[in-house]
This record gives structure tokens, sequence and C-alpha cells, in this order.
């Protein structure tokens, strides 16, 4: 039967796939994403039920969490209210809906839809396909893909998978394949995918299905191959993969399988035998009451902390920025909501100073080349294609020290003989160490080493024709004025500049850390901020760039003075760049911005320490201090830091808007003067890269948090780094996506809520002109609420449209000295208003 | 200083910290890591002012004669005895060292994890069986340790219980784990015979004791040997075995590094040192383990060369290595192999706890030397001897599949002749079976002798039977239990056909199993009820999720019945392997083999209706393959 089957198309069956599996990418390059972007184009409560009841992902939280959260008063009642009354039918009451909310207990069974088409398998004949299956089809996969953790590579890997496949199998007398159908299928010059559906399944209306079933049962492994074979340039060790022939060889491991254990031709394909799948996969799901709980609980949950921001923003007074000439320092900081706390510290400890939010690259758009570097390493939003190259040189440290025990040698047989007797006594040396006196090594990922702070870097292009792999090295002066120009013009700053301006990028370090490229800059596509931070300043200094900008009307004072930083977020420290270029007169100066900083850093730590249980956050902040350090480099330590962990908020707007209100690390902070753009061109590329950068990461929380089985990647503490590009639990698990458990276990799974400083019109015609970032809130993945420059009034974006909007919440409490909240409370703080001491 | 007094107290420090520790509630992080720690720190420190006085004092082995658990008569009782020497001192510090640090390790690494108890329990638990393991000072207060290790690890690896690849795992390593112990046991019956009496090893240090025996008994040197050599290389991963290290590694990390990196997979080479001076001028015998311990080396060296997971090549890397130790002892070198085990323990434990920072570590290294790892393959030919080694060693030798074709697979195929049995019939056929027995054995002496030589062999082999039927039973919970429970009883009466069997014996036997056996049938009949549609073998039901408790008594029950060293039946199976003669090996075979198999069907049974992904699925569960 070879006629030309219009029920299956291959093409159009991988592409679905890819549409729905996850898209990770390897561990080195790891990038917050919707988890559920396949469903993005659906409204979000329609989606969560769709991929509930397809995948059988966990969408919300269970009932009884909600519960739970409104018994301790996370959910509020007049919230809860408000929200059973925009559900309410007519013909309901709402003591009713309460009464359903407030005791139900959930279903027992739940089964999804996906995978039970293949489960005939095990049904009707009797085979236990994937016992015998997966533990093989993962360790080719693993070996082939694998980067530098077996000691001989994999035969033939510089060709294609199945080709490298084929090679070793044709040479090799322990065979892959024991049936002689299946092998001579392998081999067979045009292998079609539907040829051996035919056999396995036979009926072409079940194809597509059955795939779907067979890749979700390791969703894991598949996903990496979808990517891997969009982005082959993730890997460092070039490997090149097709989905399609994953699929094959899967195919070809099950046809052989079942030919082993029945006998060539004695088996029937499944839809023979199955029962006709009634419901196709992708079928309307219909409304389910259970879930229309859980979106009432949602929302309330939600709305209960939204209502008080919004509330919080209504009461705050605009307070005056200090004046000019009493100012001590600018300090521009990532939009990132780690930053959140330490900008409140600053801008505490020394009444003079104001800070910004931008996102972490500075705008500006590089790959980077550190000295010895084999690699370019992108340093700017994932999304971004830069043009130009930064290149270190002169470095004065060395970035790499060898540690002896990651030596593949150990595992050689003499080697290893030697090895265990001389430095197997060491180990215990260095395990007693690092328990009880844990410091830096080679092991750890340590920001500052991202950039040595001794070495140049090549900012400025001297020669157009200095190229490196079709990109510039360097920037021009022109395009040196535009990053600093978009910079500034986004953010407000373009007049009244301190002597000094701080570019404050930030980076994290870890040891023990498999996911430790999450914890670093997003906007640096998750690298350290150190060279972009470096740059802009050396950019803003430049008289050259000067001279242009005030052509474009900025006067930036000869006598201010831009200097690079980098915050290690994990650790509470920061290190300057170019110091020594700053001119006398302010040295003074910056001693004593300094010494505010260092002294907000440890204000921080100890504020940070509030999760960490089992650090005493009682003690001073700076010893409190200390010990924060030492989470970073002991190698028990799971939890460095808590990353994005309760991020909520994306507020656009001047930093006065928010400077009285308590957000307890939750918001991301992007400056944005609504006076200086009239024409919504800032605020279209701020809200551009912001919306899919904060949803991103606030959506990829959110999942892993509700469901972290299935959209996480479960506790840590048993992961096992396959192929250096992604973890599995034990020797023969699926490849887990997602966040890790330690990373989101204090998250509170919420949407993000985006809060614009500006008119809503203006608003509503900025987002209109993205349709890729209009779909997120039309879609309320992102909530999306614009305040007035007066800020009287709020307005809500709901279908389309923004509505006025009031809070539900009247009253929030105050507060004179947050630190009080902070020292007592782990858990989820109330917004308060932070009463102004005069 | 009264050194017996001090060596039971490096008993009694870890049983004190294991049972405090049960008693703490599960959200008392705090003191439960300190009693582990403690536990593990004071026995360290004890032990290290101990040892500087031994030394001091002439290193001389110790040999207590402690409690006598049962006593009627030489051969008729259970005698704990604790031996001491530099191999016992050895291991104590390098296993209360790295349980000290690993405790302290684990302290913060476990942190907000849910079952931070289970864990520190599970911990002090093995560190209980390591103890009485190395101190054992004849091969039945040995057992008992080794007993304790064996359910330590099935608990460790089955630690994330609510996925189904660590519970599969966990009965798997459990089961090979008991195929090692099927040797100890045979070996212990044997050893009754050639001493007749339950030889200390202190005893075994006589060259010329061993030496007037074995004269007359060469094969039974050679047979104890083996069966030696199977415990431990089971229980050292060594080959045919190799594959369950590392399926093993499913728990946190600091819990596979000590364990399957360092302690509990050195105890084969622990058995072999123990025992050397038994098979030390048995050349075949050392022979034989010297070329398992170089095949093994070779073997594993290669399959570690292509394993492209960090714990999985690390597994490899170290079973390499005790292959070499074997090799090390075959060849009379105990310093080395004591010197050669406590760094490989180090380096292993140390490797895995850093394991996740090879991520980052060998990126940075790759991203600053650009290696030229494929040009170098390209350019090497594809032979049929490499792409043979290659495909071999990636699929790890086929070990797995070879355990389940050798083993396995063989016990279900015989197991499935009788699937006539079922829970509503069970009895009926038994009763009147057994009954027939007992009048048998009430007219016993008017037995002729020819049959009086079968009837044991008939009887323990239908207890074997049920035992296999059990172990292959897909639906019935409650009929394969009720099989395990008349296993024994067959047993009971197999040997009370042989002389001098007393009553009082047979009661020590059974009691345990009518109690343990009970408890657990009720809790089945329970569970049932409570879960009727959710109950059966065919899977794993993850019930432990709504029943934690339910979960544990069961456990307890099934450990009961296994004949665990917390039920009279452990002393009881003892008195019956030493009331099989020497003749009877059949008896002796499937008496051990029944004994062996019920304990994986008992743990089956436990893991499919208590572990593995819950079944009910309004809450998040995890995939079948992660």
């Amino acid at each position: 039967m070879h006629t030309e089957n219009h029920l299956f198309s291959e093409d159009a069956a991988l592409e679905h796939l890819r549409h729905y599996l996850p898209s990770q990418a390897p561990l080195k390059d790891f990038i917050h994403h919707n988890t559920l972007h396949a469903f993005q184009d659906k409204s979000f409560h329609q989606a969560m039920q769709e991929a509930n009841t397809i995948f059988g992902y966990q969408t919300y939280m269970q009932l009884g969490e909600y519960q739970q959260a409104y018994a301790r008063g996370a959910i509020k009642d007049e919230v809860l209210n408000r929200i059973i009354d925009q559900y309410r039918r007519p013909d309901e009451s709402a003591a009713t809906m309460r009464e359903a909310l407030l005791h139900s207990v959930p279903e027992t069974d739940r089964s999804p839809r996906i995978g039970r088409l293949r489960s005939e398998w095990k049904h009707r004949y009797r085979v236990n396909l994937d016992k015998a299956i997966h533990p093989v089809l993962f360790r080719l996969a693993c070996s082939f893909l694998d980067q530098g953790i077996a000691i001989s590579p994999f035969p033939a890997a510089e060709q294609d998978f199945m080709r490298s496949l084929r090679a070793l199998e044709a040479q090799s007398l322990l065979p892959l394949f024991r049936s002689k159908r299946a092998k001579e299928l392998f081999f067979s010059d045009n292998l079609k995918m539907e040829t051996l559906l035919e056999l396995l399944v036979g009926d072409a209306s079940l194809y597509e299905r059955y795939l779907f079933d067979q890749q979700f049962a390791h969703p894991g492994w598949s996903g990496m191959i979808a990517v891997l074979e969009a982005s082959p340039q993730a890997l460092l060790q070039k490997r090149s993969i097709r989905l399609s022939d994953w699929i094959n060889l899967e195919l070809l491991l099950e046809i052989d399988a079942l030919d082993r254990k029945f006998g060539v031709g004695t088996w029937q394909p499944l839809a023979g035998k199955a029962q006709a799948q009634k419901t196709p996969l992708f079928a309307p799901v219909e409304a389910d009451p259970e879930f229309r709980l859980l979106q009432i609980w949602q929302e309330a949950y939600e709305w209960s902390y939204y209502d008080q921001v919004l509330r919080g923003l209504l009461e705050t007074e605009p307070c005056k920025d200090p004046q000019p000439a009493a100012r001590s320092f600018d300090a521009f900081f990532c939009i990132d909501d780690r930053e959140c706390s330490l900008r409140r510290y600053v801008e505490t400890l020394d009444s003079n100073c104001r800070t910004f939010g931008t996102p972490g690259f500075f705008n500006v758009p590089c790959y980077y080349q550190p000295e010895h570097g084999a690699h370019l390493t992108k340093i700017c939003p994932a999304p971004m294609q830069p043009r130009y190259l930064i290149r270190e040189y002169q470095t004065r440290s060395s970035k790499r020290t060898n540690d002896a025990h990651f030596t593949k040698r150990s595992h050689g047989l003499v080697f290893g003989w030697l090895i265990s007797q001389t430095l197997g006594f060491w180990a215990a040396l260095r395990l007693f160490l690092n328990i009880f006196k844990p410091g830096i090594s080679p092991a750890t990922s340590y920001s500052f080493s991202h950039m040595d702070k001794h070495a140049q870097l090549t900012i400025e292009n001297r020669d157009p024709n200095d190229r490196i792999e079709g990109l510039q090295v360097g920037f021009n002066a022109q395009e040196m004025a535009d990053c600093v120009e978009g910079l500034l013009r986004s953010t407000g700053l373009t007049e009244g500049f301190a002597p000094l301006v701080y570019m404050v990028g930030h980076g994290a370090s870890s040891i023990n850390n498999t996911h430790y490229a999450g914890y670093d800059c997003g906007a640096c596509s998750g690298r350290p901020g150190s060279v972009n931070a470096r740059a802009i300043s050396y950019m803003a200094n430049h008289i050259k760039v000067r001279e242009i900008l005030q052509e474009r009307g900025i006067q930036i004072p000869a006598s201010t003075i831009f200097i690079g930083a980098l915050h290690d977020t994990t650790r509470d420290e920061i290190e300057c760049y170019d110091v020594e270029a700053i001119p006398q007169e302010h040295k003074k100066l910056h001693e004593h911005n300094m010494q505010v900083l260092r002294e907000a850093l440890d204000l921080n730590a100890k504020e940070r320490a509030r999760r960490f249980i089992l650090t005493d956050n009682s003690r001073p902040a700076d010893e409190v201090h200390e010990l924060v350090k030492l989470r970073s480099v002991s190698l028990f330590e799971p939890r460095p830091e808590l990353n994005h962990a309760t991020n909520t908020l994306c507020i656009v707007g001047r930093r006065n808007l928010t400077r009285q209100v308590f957000l307890d690390r939750r918001a991301f902070l992007n400056s944005y003067d609504p006076a200086k753009d009239s024409t919504g061109q800032y605020l279209q590329g701020i809200v551009g890269a912001a919306a899919p950068v904060c949803g991103g990461i606030n959506l990829e929380y959110y999942f892993s948090r509700v469901d972290n089985y299935r959209l996480g990647a479960g506790t840590k503490l048993p992961h096992n780094v396959m192929g250096l590009i992604g973890v599995a639990n034990g020797a023969d698990g699926d490849l887990r996506t997602g966040l890790p458990a330690q990373m989101i276990e204090v998250h509170s799974p919420m949407r993000l809520m985006m809060i614009i400083e500006q008119s809503p019109e203006l608003v509503l015609d900025v987002i209109r002109r993205n349709p890729a970032t209009y779909n997120w809130f039309e879609q309320n993945w992102i909530h999306l609420v614009a305040i007035d420059t007066d800020r009287r009034q709020l307005w809500l974006f709901r279908d389309g449209a923004f509505h006025p909007y009031i809070p539900a919440i009247t009253k929030l409490p105050h507060t004179a000295d947050f630190r009080l909240l902070t020292d007592v409370s782990h858990e989820d703080i109330p917004v308060h208003l932070i009463q102004q001491s005069a | 200083m009264n050194p017996n007094l001090i060596i039971n107290l490096f008993i009694l420090i870890p049983a004190a910290g294991f049972l405090l520790s049960l008693f703490i509630p599960e959200h008392r992080e705090v003191v439960l890591s300190r009693i582990a720690f403690l536990t593990a720190g004071s026995n360290l420190l004890a032990f290290v002012v101990f040892g500087l006085w031994w030394l001091f004092h002439g290193a001389v082995p110790l040999n207590i004669r402690d409690i006598y658990l049962y006593n009627a008569g030489p051969k008729d009782s259970f005698l704990l005895d604790f031996y001491f020497d530099r191999i016992t001192a050895v291991y104590m510090i390098t296993g209360s060292l790295l349980t000290f640090l690993i405790t302290i390790y684990s302290r913060y690494y476990l942190h907000r994890e849910a079952g931070y108890k289970r864990f520190f329990n599970t911990i002090l638990f093995f560190y209980l069986g390591y103890t009485i393991t190395i101190f054992g000072g004849n091969f039945e207060t040995l057992f008992i340790g080794w007993e304790f290790l064996g359910i330590s690890s099935f608990l460790l690896i089955a630690f994330y219980r609510d996925r189904y690849l660590p519970v599969r795992n966990a009965v798997k390593v459990f089961s090979i784990y008991r195929i090692g112990d099927l040797g100890i046991l045979l070996a212990m019956w044997a050893s009754h015979h050639l001493w007749h009496e339950n030889i200390t090893f202190a005893k075994l240090n006589n060259a010329q004791l061993v030496h007037d025996h074995l004269l007359n008994h060469s094969n039974a040197g050679v047979f104890i040997s083996l069966m030696l050599l199977l415990a431990a290389a089971a229980k050292s991963a060594q080959l045919p075995f190799s594959s369950w290290l590392p399926r093993a590694m499913e728990g946190p990390t600091p819990s596979s590094a000590i364990f399957y990196g360092s302690l509990s997979v050195h105890f084969g080479v622990f058995l072999l040192l123990r025992t050397f001076p038994f098979w030390e001028h048995q050349i075949s015998v050392r022979i034989i383990i010297g070329a398992l311990g170089l095949l093994t080396s070779v073997v594993a060296t290669s399959i570690a060369r292509v394993q492209s997971s960090i714990k999985t090549q690390i597994a490899y890397s170290s079973i390499a290595q005790i292959g070499l130790i074997f090799v090390e002892i075959a060849l009379g070198l105990e310093g080395l192999a004591l010197i050669h085990f406590a760094g490989n323990a180090f380096l292993r434990t140390y490797q895995l706890l850093v394991s996740p920072s090879v991520v980052s570590y060998l990126i940075r290294e790759q991203f600053y030397e650009k290696t030229a790892e494929t040009g170098q393959s390209a350019t090497k030919p594809l032979g049929r001897l490499r792409a043979s080694m290659i495909m071999l060693s990636l699929r790890e030798w086929n070990l797995d599949v070879f355990m389940n074709r050798i083993i396995f697979h063989p016990i279900k195929r015989i197991g499935h002749q009788l699937d006539f049995l079922k829970f509503k019939n069970v009895v009926f056929y038994f009763l009147p079976l057994y009954v027939a027995g007992l009048v048998g054995l009430y007219y016993r002496k008017s037995i002729p002798d020819m049959w009086l030589n079968i009837l044991p062999i008939i009887c323990s082999g239908l207890g074997l039977l049920m035992v296999l039927k059990s172990f292959s039973e897909r639906n019935s919970p409650r009929l394969a239990w009720i099989l395990l429970m008349m296993n024994h009883f067959w047993i009971a009466l197999a040997v009370s056909f042989n002389d001098h069997f007393e009553l009082s014996h047979t009661i020590t036997y059974l009691s345990g199993i009518v109690v343990f056996g009970g408890a657990g049938l009720f809790s089945l009949f329970r569970l049932r009820r409570e879960e009727s549609g959710f109950f059966s073998l065919n899977r794993y039901y993850g019930h432990a999720h709504e029943h934690p408790r339910f979960a544990f008594i069961f456990l307890l029950a099934c450990l009961g019945l296994m004949g665990f060293p917390i039920s009279p039946t452990f002393i009881g199976e003892d008195l019956i392997f030493s009331h099989i003669h020497e003749h009877q090996f059949w008896l002796a075979l499937f008496n051990s083999s029944g004994f062996i198999i019920g304990g994986i069907s008992l743990m089956r049974i436990y893991a499919r209706l208590f572990l593995g992904s819950h079944v009910k699925t309004y809450h998040p569960t995890a995939i079948q393959s992660s």
C-alpha cells in the first residue's frame, strides 16, 4: 500500500511535534522562556485546561493550596468576592460558589489523552516497549551528542546521527538490531517514517497521534533534539541531528523489539487491535467545573497581591528628586528583580543618589571573546543578532586553574590505580575543607572571572575591516553614540547628570550547580554583565561620543564620569572597572559612594538571608553577609541564591512611582520617563524587550512551581549530568526540563503584572505595534495596567481595551523602616507604604 | 581500658542514634541532622582514641564473645561475636569519617527535601549495619549487618519513591544483593558442617587449624570459598553483576556518593579480606578471584570510557578499581588493598559530590581550548573490533539483560506454571498436602529410609515453588503473600523430617512468620478495602503518597516475614540451616533459594503497592521515564 496518504504528512507532523516539545537549550545557554509557549495563542485559562487534558500537566496549584492560602489570608475576602462576581452566572448564587470554592476536594483521576493509544502495546500485547527501548535510545543520543564527558569519542560523530549510527552498526559484531527486517530498514536508503508507522500502527489517521504518544514519553530528549536541529550552534562540539532521524530510530527499535518477541510478520499493527481512540488528541476540550474553580482561585490569588501594589501606587505622593548640586551619584542596574532590594538600600542610605533600571546588556548588543577563548559568546538578549564583537586582551590573572579530580585520567585503569591511592586521600582533605571552610575553587562558576578586571577590551573599532567571523570588532563613534543615546533616552536620564554614573551589570557565582547559566543576567544571554557595563561606560566617557551626543541634544558635563561595575547577586559583592580613570577631584566621592554600596550590599545580603532558613539573619548585617558569601562556594548548598523566585511585577516608569512602596524583591523595574516619550518610541523598545523576557521568566517559574514533576526539573539532589547538555535522574532517565525544585519552592505562582506609567491611549497604541508582544497581553499571559502620569487613575487592559480600575483593597499598612519587616519574616511580605523620614 | 566494652560501644552508639532518630518528628530538621552527625562524630572520635590505644598496645586482634542470642547446645546457638583487627580498623576509620562528613554535608543539602527524616533514619541504619558487619566476629553476626545494609540500600535507592525508575532500580539492586546473600547462606551452611560449630573469624586465623580441616574436605573448602566470592562479587559489582552500580545512583547525590561510590560497594572487598586466611592456601580459588577481578577491571574500564553521563562513568571507574583490589587481595597484598580501598572510597565520594560542577568546569575548559576531537575520530578508521567494543561498552556488555535472562526469566517461567493457583483456591491445595505431610511426620518412624531422604527435599521443593509463584504473580498481592508464608511452613516440615529438630526450634522459627505474616495479611485486606480499584501487582501504585504510615507498617511486616533480624525467624533460619545435613545439598539450596527469592518477592510486593508514581493524578506526578 504505497498510495500517497493525505491523512499523514511527515513534515506537518514533525512541525506539530516541534511546536509542543519543550524548547530548552543545552545547560550552558540556559534561557528562560514560557514553558507552555505552544499554547500561547489561546487565552491563558483556556490553555491551562487544554494543557492538562491533553498532556496531563498540572497547570494551577492544588485546590487545597488555594484553600490554605485563603485561610492564612494570602487570598483576601474582598478580592475573592469581586472575582466570584465576575465569574458568576446569573442563575448562580455567590454563596454556593464560595461554598464550592472553600470545600471542594479534587477529583481522583484525570488521566490525560496523551499516551493512551500507545499504552495498548502494554494492555493488549503485553509488551513494555519503553522499558526495553528507552535506555538504549537515550544512551545512543547522549553518547552521540556528548560534549566531553566520555573519554573515547563517539565514532564518526562528525557525520549526522543516522550516518554515524549506520557506520557503527555496519562494523559492530554486536548488532543494535537483531531482527533482520528492522536492520534492512535501518540501512535502506530512502527510509520513510510512514513505512515504519504502517508496520507499527497501520492506520494513517493514527500516525501523528502515535508519534505524539511516543515522543511525549520522553519529552526531555525529544525536545533537546528538536532544539539542536534548529540551532546546532548551541553546541561547542558540533553535532548534526534531526528529529526525524531520532524518531525513525525509535520506531525501528520498536519494530525490532516486537519482531524479537513475536517473530516477524506474526504481530498485527496496533490499529487492528486497539480500540478506536474516539477523541483525537487535539479535539476541543470541554469546560470543566473543577477548572472553573481553579481559575477563580488563581485570579483571586493574583489580584489579592496586585491590588495591594496598585493601591500602593495610587497612594504615593510624587517625591522630589534630590537637587543636582547635592547629587552624589547615579547608578544604573539591571531591571532584574534581584536588584530591586539593592536599589532600595542604596537610596535609603544615600538620599542624594538616584538609581535607574534598564536591561542589563546596557544597550550594547555584541558577542564577546575572552582572551584565549576559542569560541564567541553572545552577551545580549537571545533573540538579538548582534553585528559586533568585543574582545578581551592583556589579561593578568589566569581564568582557568585545573583540578585533578575532574581529570578523565582518573577513570583509566592504571592511572586510576595510582590516583586513587594518592589523590584519593587528598580528596578526603578537600571534602573536609570544603565542608568546614568553603572557598573558591576551580569548580566554582565565578561571576568575576567572566572578564579580568585588569584586562583591556576592544570596545572601539579602529578599522572597519577588522572583522572576525563576520562580526565587526568594536563599535565606531556613531555606533557608540547610538548605544549611549538609546540607553539614556529610554531611561529618561538626559540631563542633570551626577559627577559619577555607575553602570552596574550583574552575574552570579555558584558551585555544584548545573543550572549556573540561569543565574546570570538574562539580558546578556545568561552571562554576567561586566563586559557590557564596562563597554557602555567607555562609550559614554568617549570624547567623540560626547560630541555627537551634544549634537543630538544630550549634554553630559565634562566632569561626569561613567564607571562600569559588576554586582554578584549571589555573593553581594561589587567590582568597579577602570577606576584609575576617575579624576582626582572625584576620588573622594567615589570612595564615599563605594562605602554606601558596600553597606547596602551587607544589608541586601541580610534581607536575602530571611529566605535562607538555615542562615541566622538576626546577626549584624556584615556577619550575615559573610554567611551568605559562604553559600556561593559551599558544595553542599543547593540554593546559593533564590534567583527570580517570587517575581510578579514589571513596572515601567519613573523611580519615584515605586520608591515609597515596599515590593519585597518581586519587581522588575525599568526606568522610563513618560514625559519624554510622546510618540511611544522608547516605550515600544522597553515593552518589546521586557514583555517576552520578564514574561518568560515569570511563566517558567509559574509552571515549574505548579508542576515540578512534568514542567519542572524536580529536585536537583539526584541529578546526573548527561553529556554536559542536560540533567537526568539516575542513569537511565529522560532529560529534565524546566527549573529544579530548589529554585522555585518559595515562588508564589502568579502571572506577571506589567504596570506602565503612561496614558492608556499611548500604551494601547504602542503594544499594538508589535503583534507578538500584543498576544501576551491579549490572551492574558501577562496582566497589563497603565497608570496615568498624574497618578490618579489606573487602567486595566482587558479584551483589547483599557478600562478604569479601582483596587478592591482600600487600605495598606505603613512602615517607617522596612527592615523591621524583613528581619522577622521568612514568608512573602504584603505590600507596605514606606513612610519617608524627613 | 576494657576493650570488650569499648567495642560494644561502637555498635551501641549507632544503634542508639538510629533508634533515637526514629522518634524525632519530621519537621525537626536540626535535631535529626544533629543526631546523625553526633552519632557518626562521637563514634569516630571514640574510635580514634581507642585505635591509638590499640596501636600502642601492639595492635593485637581482639575477639569478643559477646552474648548468646539463643543457646541450646553448641550446635543450636546463635552467638554475637565481635572481632577487631586492622581490617576492621581501616574500614571503621574510613566509614566513620565519610559518614560524619556526609551527615554534615546533607544537613544543608537535604534542607527542605520531602523525606528529610527518612534520609537520616536510613543513613543511620546503614551506619549501624556497617559497624555490625565490620566488627562481626563470625558469619552470623556479619550476616546481621549484611542484611541491614541490603535493606538500607533498598530504601536509599528508592528514596524518591514517587518516581518509577528509582523504585524499579531499588528492587533490581536489592535482587542482586539477595543473590549475593545466597552465597553467604550456603557458605554458612557448609562451614557449620566443616567446623561443627559457628566458627569465629579469629579461629580462621589459626593457619594450622584451617589446614587440618581442609585437608580432608577440600571440596567443601572450594565450595565455601566460591560462595563467598559470589557474595563478594555481587556486593562489589564485579562481573557479571556490575550493571547494578550505576542504577543504584538514584538517591540524593551524597547518599549515592557514600553508599555506591565508596562504602557499600567495598563490602565484597571486606568479605574477601576477612575470609582470606580461609582460602589463602587454596591456590585455585586465589586464581579465580584474581582472574575475576582482572577481567572486571578491564571490562569496566572499557565501559567507563564511553559513558556520557557523569555518575555512570564514575561508577564504572570505581568498579574497575575494585577489580584491581580483588587482584591485590588474591595476591595476598592485604596492606595495599586496604590503602587502595580507602583511597578509592575517598576519591569516588568526592568525585560524585562535585559531579554537578563538571558542567561549568568542562564547558569552560572547552571554551578555552578548542579540541580537535571530531577530527581525531574521523581519521581513525572504524574497524570491526573497535566498533564492536564501542557498541558492547555503550550497552554495558548487556550485563543487565544477561542477569535477567539467566536468573529472573527462568524463575518467572517456572512460577507461571502454577498460574492455576488463586487467592481463593490456594488454601484448598495447600491444606490437604500439608496435613498429609504432618501425618507423615507423625508416623516418621515407619517411613522407609529412602523416603525419609526424599521427603525433606519434596517439602522444601514445594516451598520453593510457592516462592517462585509468588515472585511471578501479577495479580493478587494476597496470594503472593500467603504463598510466601506457606514456604516457611514447608521448610519447617522439611527440616522436621531430619533428626533432632526440636519443636521449640520450630516454634522459634514459625512464631515470626505467624506474627509478621498475619500482620501483613491483615494490612493487605485493609488496603484492598480502602483502595479497591488500585490493588494488584501489575503496576506500581504509589499508595505511600496517601498512606505513609500504612506503608511503614507493611514494610515492617515484610521485613519480619523475610526473616530480617527483627523477627525470631532470623534465629530460626540459622538453626534450620545447622540441621540440614552435609549431604543434603539440594535441601540447603532449595531452602536458601526460597529464603532469598522470597525476600525479593516481598520487596516487590511492597514496591508495587506503595511505591512509584501515585496512581491518582489529582496532584503533580512523575512520568515513567523520569
